[in-house]
């Protein structure tokens, strides 16, 4: 086994340990972690077979393979801050909605305060 | 029974014209049978507009973040559907919109029975006119609209605006965020609901800032511009 390859193993077994403690922590939802172990789980494939890059290059009709490299992930990159995108847009529009209703009920639990200002005053006269 | 006007006071950063606006409010006399209510949304200013709301005896929705022209009328909007209006008008804190042209907004909703009025500039040219840039954008909105909506809008940008309660529904479930006004046409008629503009005057603004600044008109019209296109697509 190549040198390369024991690094770019462990490597990857590090990756997946950090995402796992991640998941586990709290920290990282596991929607969005699919894509990280997935990634991974591509890496240590070609990691041991060392033969696949080729394999897959020319399935691909490519002449160099570390052009399918590049290819694939920077097309992979995209499609996932397309994605970071989304969720983003779907935060602000939580947060819109959220801020809109805790200003609408700022100003109902006011109007309730006031009233029961107005109300003891009375009492007390 | 006499019907509830709700008017829609969005707010950022306008101590200064806030309470000439709310004074000007407070002296205007609507038609019978109609009721008025003055909400001011504050939209989380760094100045002391919503004090200053408090203590002219308005009610304030203050925001506890930032939310944009669009987030701030529709939080006005909200409290409308909520509050049971019959109708909501948008009338802007720093003054451009004088509150003595309610009146036109309300009696040609009455004549007219169309479920959104708009007060607008450029049908008497009177008052103030805006610059010539902007009114070069307000020319290409119009055209939008006819293509998209095939209403004729000469003031797609006036936030100046009366809404019935089927365009207070509407409003309350989708509104855009940044400069909503263009946009939010293109989703009034799209729900079906029909849309007049009455000649108003304007003023230029009181004190404040224009929420569109010179560098952002070009990011203003392409924002506009898609999000007109994709509210005509959507369903």
């Amino acid at each position: 086994m190549a040198r390369i390859q024991l690094i770019t193993i462990i490597l990857d077994i590090l990756f997946i340990a950090y995402i796992s403690r991640l998941i586990i922590k709290g920290k990282l939802r596991e929607e969005y972690a699919i894509i990280w172990c997935l990634c991974t789980l591509v890496l240590v494939v070609f990691s041991f077979w060392r033969k696949g890059l080729g394999v897959m290059a020319n399935l691909f009709g490519v002449f160099e393979p570390p052009n399918l490299v590049f290819t694939a992930f920077i097309f992979a990159i995209l499609i996932y801050l397309l994605h970071l995108s989304v969720v983003v847009s779907k935060l602000q529009n939580n947060i819109r909605n959220l801020s809109q209703e805790i200003a609408l009920l700022k100003e109902r639990l006011d109007k309730k305060e006031n009233n029961g200002d107005a109300g003891n005053k009375k009492n007390a006269n | 029974m006499s019907q509830k006007v709700l008017i829609i006071i969005p707010c950022y950063n306008e101590e200064t014209s806030l309470p000439l606006v709310l004074k000007e409010i407070g002296t205007i006399k609507l038609p019978n049978g109609f009721m008025m209510e003055a909400v001011v949304i504050n939209d989380c200013s760094t100045d002391d507009t919503k004090n200053i709301a408090r203590k002219l005896y308005t009610t304030v929705l203050d925001l506890p973040m930032n939310l944009g022209i669009g987030g701030a009328v529709q939080t006005g909007i909200k409290y409308a559907l909520a509050n049971n209006f019959d109708f909501a008008i948008q009338l802007d804190g720093d003054g451009q919109h004088p509150p003595a042209e309610i009146e036109k907004l309300l009696l040609a909703q009455q004549n007219t029975g169309v479920d959104i009025v708009i007060g607008s500039r450029f049908i008497d040219k009177q008052g103030f006119q805006s610059s010539f840039l902007r009114r070069l954008g307000i020319n290409y909105f119009y055209l939008l609209n006819r293509i998209f909506t095939g209403n004729y809008i000469f003031d797609s940008t006036s936030g100046f605006r009366l809404l019935n309660r089927k365009a207070i529904a509407v409003a309350a479930v989708r509104y855009p965020d940044d400069y909503p006004e263009p946009e939010s046409l293109v989703i009034f008629a799209k729900a079906g609901l029909k849309i007049k503009e009455v000649a108003v005057n304007m003023r230029s603004r009181l004190g404040g800032k224009s929420s569109i600044q010179h560098g952002a008109s070009l990011f203003y019209i392409i924002k506009v511009t898609i999000g007109m296109l994709f509210s005509f697509i959507r369903n």
